[in-house]
């Protein structure tokens, strides 16, 4: 995958602003909620779970767990593997996996956190650990 | 409450089309609605609740004006907009609404042309920025539960395949299909891979076209000259990735619907005769069925094999019209066409070489959005009356 795909830069909003600040900076972030203890991704103000505002930012190790995946073959910009991964925290997230030979990539792989350039924030990809 | 019993499908049409660059979208739902309006033997006048989904061009105003509807009549409304399985939800609904007394007579269309020209984008909503850039299509998001099946059940490309056979043996009867042609599981096989593990022939068809319905009162149902069918039962439910807490891609919002639609009813998956499940893909109905309880979580692979869905063959006939794999999937949307066959079935005007033999009881279920990313699920239970 030597020719670099062009993704759109995020929009952002005031509620995930922080996430895309901390991507400038490599940073992978989730939000934890404070009152019932659970990580969640995509970050939201109030928790999924408990419904409390109580929820902070924390970096995330970027290690994660392929649980599924799927290689798109059909696609005007060539072939790409979708998938969800499972954060070492938690919260399973989906993204492609990227930088490798996809014919091999296979549920239960370790693989880690890679930024894309965009014109704004980068955005985040996984790739072999 | 309840509303077992208390609404009535009256008319039922599916546009014969499948191809349709001289008609407009407009234009196909009111052919649809004229035909079904035409089935129950009522006419536009008698329409006094109106339901549409996202496939109606500008949505309940436009619709309501274009087709000319009788607003000093018309009385209720709803535009719920769950995908393919909104027209499930809309059934649902206007026996909700006929049992409240809020309409008599509603009328439900799905038109659209997505061979003819491209399709709008799919809304998205506040994971835009977090999922957007990955391209997630149809595709490959029914190709990673069919991906994570496999893995935690050991399910089979040769399983998903005998979905695809069993539903070419039905469209082969049906002079509308869009694919008449029979197939076997090593064509199935064969043909090229679109999105691991689900190759060009475990999709459906993409087509133009439409259908729509007449729902209504129990007492203008039996003053009309149709067979009676009647919703006994009715289910709906949404599943997404919550935050991303115990992702499980191997079962779907069917695991609420139906129960809910089966409970109404007051009957088992064991008492169906005759189920229309969505065939967006192979996997879609393999999930569905075990999600509906035909038979245990893990074990569809085997419940499907050997013809097992073939009417006069198997246990359970299913899309005797072809389904979506083979016939029909108008507007990429294919609730409609399942509610449209479990009819005829009921009515007993299914093609005479797929007609289930004493057909009192059917399901139509069906799911919208992505199975893999964010989904609906409506479960319908009807019978003969």
């Amino acid at each position: 995958m030597s020719e670099a795909k062009k993704y759109n830069a995020p929009v952002t909003n005031p509620e995930t602003a922080p996430f895309w600040e901390a991507a400038k900076a490599g940073k992978f972030m989730i939000k934890r909620c404070t009152t019932c203890g659970e990580a969640h991704y995509f970050p939201r103000a109030i928790c999924p779970f408990c419904f409390s505002d109580k929820t902070v930012w924390e970096e995330s190790s970027g290690e994660a767990t392929v649980y599924t995946y799927s290689l798109m073959r059909k696609s005007p910009t060539g072939p790409y593997a979708i998938a969800y991964v499972t954060l070492k925290e938690g919260p399973s997230l989906q993204t492609n996996i990227v930088d490798c030979d996809l014919e091999k990539v296979k549920i239960g792989q370790k693989v880690k956190v890679v930024w894309k350039p965009t014109d704004g924030a980068p955005l985040p990809f996984f790739t072999p650990a | 409450m309840t509303i077992k019993g208390k609404a009535y499908i009256a008319g039922i049409y599916e546009h014969p089309t499948r191809h349709a660059p001289d008609k407009s979208t407009a234009q196909l739902h009111a052919e649809v609605a004229k035909g079904a309006i035409e089935d129950a033997g009522l006419t536009k006048d008698d329409i006094d609740g109106y339901f549409c989904a996202g496939d109606a061009p500008g949505g309940l105003w436009p619709m309501v004006d274009y087709l000319g509807l009788n607003t000093k009549k018309l009385r209720h409304v709803d535009s719920t907009e769950t995908g393919g399985c909104s027209y499930l939800i809309h059934l649902g609904h206007a026996a909700e609404a006929i049992a409240a007394g809020k309409c008599s007579v509603a009328l439900v269309t799905l038109a659209g042309k997505p061979r003819t020209g491209p399709m709008p984008p799919r809304a998205s909503g506040a994971e835009a920025d977090f999922e957007l850039a990955y391209g997630a299509t149809t595709h490959n998001a029914y190709g990673m539960c069919a991906m994570r099946h496999m893995h935690d059940y050991g399910t089979t490309s040769e399983q998903l395949a005998w979905i695809k056979v069993a539903a070419s043996h039905h469209a082969q009867y049906n002079p509308h299909a869009m694919l008449k042609d029979v197939v076997t599981v090593e064509d199935v096989l064969n043909s090229p891979m679109i999105s691991d593990p689900l190759h060009r022939m475990d999709c459906c068809v993409v087509t133009d076209g439409g259908g729509a319905m007449i729902v209504t009162t129990p007492e203008i149902a039996k003053s009309l000259k149709k067979p009676l069918v009647r919703l006994i039962g009715h289910g709906e439910a949404m599943k997404g990735p919550r935050g991303g807490k115990d992702l499980d891609l191997t079962y779907s919002a069917g695991v609420w619907s139906g129960p809910r639609a089966f409970e109404e009813a007051g009957v088992t998956p064991k008492d169906i005769k005759y189920a229309s499940i969505y065939d967006s893909f192979t996997i879609t109905v393999l999930m569905q069925l075990e999600d509906l309880g035909f038979c245990k979580k893990g074990e569809g692979g085997k419940f499907v094999a050997d013809g097992n869905l073939i009417s006069g063959v198997g246990k359970l006939p299913f899309n005797t019209d072809g389904g979506g794999l083979c016939s029909n999937h108008p507007v990429n949307r294919g609730g409609m066409t399942k509610i449209l066959e479990a009819v005829r079935q009921l009515r007993g005007e299914a093609h005479p070489k797929v007609q289930v033999k004493n057909c009192d009881l059917a399901i139509a279920h069906g799911t919208g959005g992505l199975l893999g990313v964010r989904h609906a699920a409506s479960t319908c239970i009807l019978e003969r009356a």
